[in-house]
């Protein structure tokens, strides 16, 4: 129904650049009027009137008209000039329906452009990687720094000085870490500065680059391309709580320099690796981070057509720096990809299946794990030697037992005859309350509704009565929800099972009857055997359908108990674990003295009836005693437990990827990519214009893709990878649209400095802590950042680089340097998700009021940013105003805003107003006294260098201020010191400390890398 | 504007923002032009964000969406269907079943399901309501009713996401965002975008203000129902406003100390970010204080009205919404004369599956007086036609009944994305109007259907803006908030 006719080319935008008497360059001139203004006819999809302007070849073929759009070298010759120029509507090109009309100076560019001979480049990101001719080097001389001096004596610009010692420091930390360097690093790396730059660099780079800390800091790059989340996405937006997994094999594959290759191959196909460990099918994860839509009534097809998409295009943004969602639904106008290739990557993710994997949490965890397997398994066989042993006694002791049993279905007798038990103890699970009537000995179940446990009855039998079974009796009250006798809310129960145990031995029950049972498996009987389990696993008694009436049982124990002098005690119990509230309402015991037929098993009483009481079938029965006999059946249970109770091996669900074995799915063409629309079928295979692929068998699959992306042969995602880590250490990449490296992206700055760094990272087995030493080795890294007036003019953006950029740290980043100024920065690495401080009613947005967040205790509060639970539909604020992204799709590129909501989170919010807090606590305690050296300290944990004095002055003139406020007014200084306040310290003081110190915190230079 | 330009212009631009309405300070400005990095004319302006393009009129200057999170049924407020009522208990047509998708509804043993709902026409247009809606239809002449809006959205989220962003795809930015990005905001201590909620939260969640792809400046600040208005807006406890003056006189003076060591603008913007966020924090405030209303106004929009006894899923325990939605609606025309661009007023819980009759009363009586005290408020301070006012949702609901597996009785409807209707209000559209409409079931539309991307391009065409034109590159591509599609609906123009 929307109005399809129109298919998007985007908003005319072309760039050009002066071409004063310059040759024109293909790409930056006559490429943009092309995708603009004519490939929409004569593009890869449709060639009007013969004409496809998608390489030199085919534009200078003859056309249908007889003539050559395009002859090299010859513009009379060329039809295509005669298009453009023509006065006639119905001739010009471009149509005016179809496009804006070229300009004048793209007129005449792409007349100077044949005249020139109207070279026609491959795309440059498309071609080999150049190789760099080191021999133009001087000695040591970094091929970076010759590049980009180079670029700069070209442009007649100088390079800005090599930074200070200080900053330099600061800048290695805040990049490799994301944490500033305490006072007593930066001290202790001073002199290793003074005395040799460069090694002191190089050994402090590779202590950086050896703490875990370092994988905490980029791992969180990578999970910005991962849209890593701790949840669902759409609506109800359920948690993942075991999402952390794939973010710790993240961190732990950085902190091991895992050669970026193969850290691309096991996420892309860890699971069709042979002989795959449990990581490398972990690191499919990767593919699962897609969002999730569990809403009732959706089409399931859809929503995994989206995810595979969603896999697909992320796989364009962060490996081929390719906007590849653009072909979805049609040929993409700029890029070579046509809307066939799209789905032909859609066919190496479309076998690929959404499914669950255990993945162990820890080697301890294992090797607890084995040796309590071994001591089961010993458990067990101890068990079972003995139920044999039991069982080989039994044989022969099985005539006298028929005769005991024929005598008790003798002696039985029809009417029976019960006790009252009296005033008992009861207990059951937390919150339960019961209350016995004096009068009438029942007992009413109250308090908290629970779903499933065990009442525990215990008591006397008094004196003087033999004992033959028990009597329950469920009773039906006004009380209970439908008038009982269970708690749900229509009135039922399911009695699992009844146990009796006598001066502390365990009894059994032979049979049970009862005046109603529920239909089928929930009979009476059900509550004498061992089953116990919950929801319908279970047996046991329940009363479906004759609600709100009062029922009873009666369970005949096996052997009697005989009379006695003394009372004797007892313990009754009552298992309920159906669940969902399955529970007694009220209920009364009393003990069966007579003789009852239920002391033996019916199967057992059917036999030994039909039998006539002889039997000759020893083993036959023999099976039976051996089930009813109570050593035995001891011995069974405690089986049936251990057998039940394995040790289970540690692990945890993970979200993974697996081939589809069975009932492989064919992949098609969706038209303007609506999965309910199929066109053509196609096979897996990448871009015409790239290097082909290899398959291993017959059609490919992820495990092929991700070999291609990394095979080296494909220059695509080297030069994205490393432009990506050089944008991460300069702030901005060589190519500045990260993300795109079409036709439409920017070119970048230093062409061979990208190349020459692509082909070293190959050359270092894919190493990313190689190609940062050697990136941050270079002067251009070390460089000042000090803006220059003197290049507002000529280079505004620092492109050539004379200079280092300053810019904002992350989200994350902004909180961990604040609390670690503070001293409060856990340095725990990995582990689940946390939850840190939020404001009142964030979470609330969402709508799945289930949701509730939890403020984790201990130094979980204070774990880095990176472990805060993300819940998509609900994400932190704290993050979000800082940038972070928001998870959904893949992220290559941060923004970095600057806004007075970001500006109110360092000023107001609690989590650093404890920092401030913290901090100010932390100087008075660590610096025993004097203003100078207090405030020195806070200022060097926060900058890392002595305030000048201009700079101390202003900080001790605002500490005055805030030391005449509190000490008129002591309930505020009070309030605002906090709980951080060092034994000894006034309030007065620690608040006005934390009033000065906050500054500190929000000034630009600390949360900026310099 | 070519990109290159235009991302040097948003960068002088912020940069001079801030500096001029920040800083306060003719002295950083000066020193500024010491440097020769700013000139005086600019410093001179004093708005928080500029307009970045413009491409005709502006008829309307800010808008307020009352956005009905879950669906509100049409056939029970707007559109009137007596054959609905008359054909009630039987079968559709299979051939209408047949395409159709549903999430809970089983269309083998489906009936149509009547409205128990009395009409009533208004006004000189005589536009007609329902009975819940007896305050809109006292704004009948005023507001534009739209019968034939639809979506291809089948899910709430999704669904929502389309409303809002026109794509039903995450990572979009809003329609609140795509207008402070194209016009800026002329408020000059307020957020720009703002969000009121009331009632539970919506399905889309925080989704639904996203600024997306676009910087997160230009994402919707939610107001808060309780406590201080915008989240960190107070200072921290035991902190006085004076002395958070002066912690702040002492950042801006070292913050201006390290601008002059390395030069760099950013450390403007971030002075300027900083002067704002105290401005907001007195702005804000006085903003969401009431007491300056005549109590004539806050009856007319309902402030202090009871909640309705009874269950009701679209109350909360403890929570009067009805109240706070009543107070939503007049904060927002604050709001306006205070020159926030865009607000957008999200109520949920209009998912009525079930006991569609009581529930429905519930929300229509939350809303019904305080969204027609709004027009009316806006209209007699003249703000009406200079403000847009758009009351919708993602979709609609069956003319079928629901008879969901597992569930006694059809006392509700389920998601209809093929036909629903939406209203709007001032932003010099045409009063009085009922545009569009659906077969005698209403089932399908049968005249003038509207797109959520139509819908859109006109709501831009009355900003001044061309939706074509109004474009930003992100991963290679100039994105639209009307997506591949849109085209202006002239006829609803006044």
């Amino acid at each position: 129904m929307r109005s399809t006719s129109v298919i998007l080319i985007c908003a005319s935008i072309c760039v050009l650049t002066g071409s004063n008497g310059a040759e024109v360059d293909f790409v930056n001139d006559i490429q943009p009027i092309f995708a603009e203004k004519c490939t929409l006819c004569h593009g890869p999809d449709d060639k009007k009137g013969g004409l496809q302007l998608t390489g030199i070849e085919p534009a200078s073929t003859l056309l249908k008209s007889g003539s050559r759009a395009i002859v090299p070298g010859d513009v009379l010759a060329s039809h295509l000039i005669e298009r453009i120029y023509s006065s006639d509507p119905g001739e010009v090109m471009p149509p005016p329906d179809k496009a804006e009309p070229l300009t004048g100076v793209e007129k005449s560019k792409l007349e100077q452009w044949i005249k020139e001979g109207a070279d026609w480049p491959k795309h440059w990101a498309y071609q080999d990687l150049a190789k760099f001719d080191e021999k133009v080097l001087s000695e040591g001389q970094s091929p970076i720094d010759f590049l980009v001096s180079k670029t700069l004596e070209k442009k007649g610009i100088e390079a800005s000085l090599p930074t200070d010692d200080i900053t330099l420091i600061r800048r290695l930390f805040y990049d490799l870490m994301g944490i500033a360097p305490y006072p007593e690093q930066v001290a202790e790396n001073l002199p290793r500065f003074q005395a040799d730059r460069e090694s002191a660099v190089d050994r402090l780079v590779n202590d950086l680059l050896a703490s875990p800390h370092f994988g905490e800091r980029w791992g969180r790059h990578w999970l910005d391309h991962a849209r890593y989340a701790d949840s669902d996405g759409y609506e109800k937006d359920n948690n993942r709580m075991n999402a952390w997994r794939y973010r710790d094999w993240v961190i732990e594959s950085i902190n091991a320099d895992m050669p970026f290759d193969q850290f691309t191959i096991e996420q892309f196909g860890g699971d069709l690796l042979p002989e795959r460990s449990e990581d490398q099918l972990l690191a499919t994860a990767f593919n699962r981070q897609t969002l999730t839509n569990t809403e009732g009534g959706t089409d399931k097809e859809q929503w995994r057509v989206a995810a595979v998409m969603d896999r697909v295009e992320t796989m364009g943004s962060v490996w081929l720096g390719l906007s590849v969602g653009c072909a979805r639904c049609h040929t993409h106008k700029y890029d070579e990809i046509t809307h066939d290739e799209y789905y032909q990557l859609f066919a190496y993710f479309n076998n690929g299946d959404e499914t669950t994997s255990k993945i162990t949490h820890t080697e301890e965890a294992v090797e607890k794990w084995k040796s309590d397997l071994a001591k089961h398994e010993k458990d067990v066989a101890e068990v079972k030697a003995q139920l044999a042993k039991a069982k080989s006694q039994l044989v022969p002791q099985v005539p006298a037992m028929i005769a005991k049993t024929n005598a008790l279905i003798e002696r039985a007798v029809e009417q029976k005859a019960f006790a009252p038990l009296g005033l008992a103890k009861f207990s059951g699970p937390k919150g339960v309350e019961f209350t016995q009537d004096k009068k009438d000995l029942s007992v009413l179940v109250a308090g908290k509704s629970v779903d499933d446990g065990t009442y525990t009855i215990e008591g006397t039998i008094p004196a003087g009565i033999a004992v033959t079974g028990i009597k329950l009796e469920a009773i039906s009250d006004p009380a209970l929800p439908s008038k009982g006798p269970g708690r749900t809310d229509h009135g039922n129960f399911v009695l699992n099972r009844v146990t009796l145990s006598v001066d502390g031995e365990q009894k059994y029950f032979g049979d049970a009857s009862a005046d109603h049972s529920q239909e089928a498996k929930w009979d009476v009987k059900g509550a004498v055997d061992s089953n116990a389990e919950p929801k319908s696993k279970g047996t046991g008694w329940a009363i479906g359908s004759q609600f709100g009436e009062s029922h009873h049982a009666v369970f005949g124990l096996v052997e009697p108990i005989s009379k006695t002098k003394k009372p004797r005690s007892f313990k009754i119990e009552l298992v309920q674990n159906y669940g969902s509230k399955h529970m007694i309402g009220k209920f009364r015991i009393s003990v069966l003295t007579s003789p009852t037929k239920l002391a033996v098993p019916s199967e057992l009483r059917e036999i030994l009836t039909t039998h006539g009481g002889k039997v000759d079938d020893l083993t036959l029965l023999g099976r039976f005693y051996s089930k009813w006999h109570p050593e035995l059946r001891g011995l069974g249970e405690r089986l049936n437990t251990l057998e039940s109770s394995v040790p289970e091996k540690p692990g945890m669900d993970v979200r993974v990827i697996t081939e589809r074995q069975k009932e492989r799915r064919e992949t098609h063409v969706f038209r303007r990519g609506e999965f309910k629309e199929p066109l053509n079928e196609v096979t897996a295979g990448t871009f015409a214009s790239l290097p082909p692929i290899e398959h291993r068998g017959e059609s490919g699959d992820r495990l092929d893709l991700g070999k291609w992306l990394v095979s080296g042969e494909n220059p695509l995602p080297p030069r994205v990878v490393v432009n990506r880590i050089w944008g991460h250490l300069f702030g901005e990449g060589l190519v500045p649209t990260v993300n795109d490296f079409g036709v439409r992206g920017d070119r970048p700055s230093h062409p061979e400095l990208l190349d020459w760094l692509a082909s070293e990272f190959i050359r270092n087995g894919w190493s990313r802590k190689e190609l940062i030493k050697t990136i941050v080795a270079s002067e251009a890294y070390q460089r000042s950042s000090a803006h220059r007036p003197d290049l507002v003019e000529k280079d505004p953006k620092n492109r050539f680089l004379a200079r280092q950029n300053r810019f904002r740290v992350e989200a994350e980043i902004v909180r961990d340097i604040s609390l670690s100024a503070a001293g409060l920065l856990s340095q725990k690495v990995s582990g689940p998700s946390v939850f840190p401080l939020i404001p009142p009613g964030v979470t609330d947005a969402n709508y799945n009021s289930a949701f509730k967040w939890v403020v984790s205790p201990g130094e979980d509060r204070y774990r880095r940013g990176l472990y805060t639970f993300f819940k998509r539909t609900a994400p932190h604020p704290n993050l979000m105003t800082f940038d972070c992204p928001d998870s959904n799709v893949t992220n290559v590129m941060r923004g970095r805003s600057n806004t007075p909501l970001a500006a109110l989170i360092t000023l107001n919010n609690d989590t650093f107003a404890e920092a401030a807090q913290a901090l100010a606590g932390r100087v008075l305690r660590e610096i025993y006294e004097g203003d100078d050296l207090r405030l020195k300290r806070a200022f060097q944990l926060c900058l890392s260098r002595a305030p000048s004095r201009e700079e101390h002055g202003r900080l001790a003139s605002l500490l005055e201020d805030a030391r005449s406020y509190y000490r008129s007014a002591p309930e505020d200084a009070e309030k605002f010191a906090g709980e951080h306040v060092p034994e000894g310290i006034a309030p007065e003081e620690a608040a006005s400390w934390a009033a000065m110190v906050r500054v500190i915190l929000n000034l630009d230079e600390f949360i900026t890398r310099s | 504007m070519n990109p290159f330009v235009r991302k040097q212009e948003a960068t002088r631009r912020e940069f001079l923002t801030t500096s001029a309405s920040g800083l306060g300070g003719i002295a950083l400005g000066s020193m500024l032009n010491q440097d020769g990095l700013l000139n005086a004319a600019t410093a001179a302006d004093a708005s928080q964000f500029q307009a970045l393009q413009s491409h005709g009129e502006a008829k309307a200057k800010a808008c307020i969406f009352i956005f009905m999170a879950g669906a509100p049924s049409q056939l029970d407020l707007f559109d009137h269907k007596p054959k609905l009522n008359e054909l009630n208990g039987q079968k559709m047509p299979k051939e209408l079943t047949d395409k159709a998708r549903f999430a809970f509804l089983q269309p083998d043993t489906a009936t149509l399901m009547g409205s128990p709902r009395t009409w009533k026409r208004h006004g000189q247009s005589g536009m007609e309501f329902s009975d819940l809606l007896p305050h809109l239809g006292s704004c009948a002449d005023d507001i534009l009713k739209i019968r034939s809006m639809h979506s291809e959205e089948f899910n709430h989220h999704p669904g929502q996401l389309l409303m809002q962003c026109g794509v039903s795809r995450f990572g979009m930015p809003t329609m609140g965002s795509w207008l402070n990005y194209g016009l800026g905001s002329p408020s000059r201590n307020l957020p720009g975008y703002v969000v009121l909620t009331a009632g539970r939260g919506s399905s889309g969640g925080s989704t639904l203000w996203q600024s997306g792809f676009l910087p997160s400046k230009y994402a919707g600040v939610q107001f808060r129902n309780q406590g201080a208005p915008v989240l960190n807006l107070k200072n921290p406890e035991g902190l006085p406003p004076e002395l958070q003056r002066s912690g702040l006189n002492a950042l801006k003076d070292l913050n201006e100390m390290k601008y002059r060591e390395v030069h760099d603008p950013e450390i403007a913007s971030r002075i300027a970010s900083y002067e704002l966020a105290n401005r907001m924090q007195t702005a804000a405030p006085e903003l969401v204080d009431l007491s300056g209303e005549s109590q004539e106004t806050l009856d007319l929009y309902g402030v202090g009205r009871p909640e309705p006894e009874g269950n009701f899923r679209g109350s909360l325990p403890g929570v009067q919404t009805y109240d706070t939605f009543a107070r939503n609606c007049l904060l927002a025309r604050r709001m306006v004369e205070r020159g926030t661009r865009f607000i957008n007023i999200v109520h949920a819980s209009w998912d009525q599956h079930s006991s569609l009759d009581k529930e429905l009363a519930y929300n229509a009586g939350a809303v019904d007086q305080p969204v027609a005290a709004l027009i009316k408020d806006l209209k007699r301070r003249g703000l009406l036609d200079s403000t847009m006012v758009v009351w919708g949702s993602e979709f609609g609901r069956t003319p079928l009944g629901e008879n969901r597996n597992g569930r006694k009785g059809v006392t509700g409807r389920d998601h209809h994305p093929f036909a629903y209707s939406m209203l709007m209000a001032g932003g010099g559209l045409k009063g009085g109007m009922t545009y569009g409409g659906t077969d005698e079931i209403g089932w399908n539309i049968v005249d003038k259907p509207v797109h959520a991307n139509d819908l859109h391009a006109t709501m831009l065409h009355q900003f001044g803006l061309d939706h074509l034109k109004l474009t930003y590159r992100f991963q290679g591509r100039d994105f639209r908030l009307t997506d591949v599609a849109g085209k202006v609906i002239h006829d609803w123009i006044a």
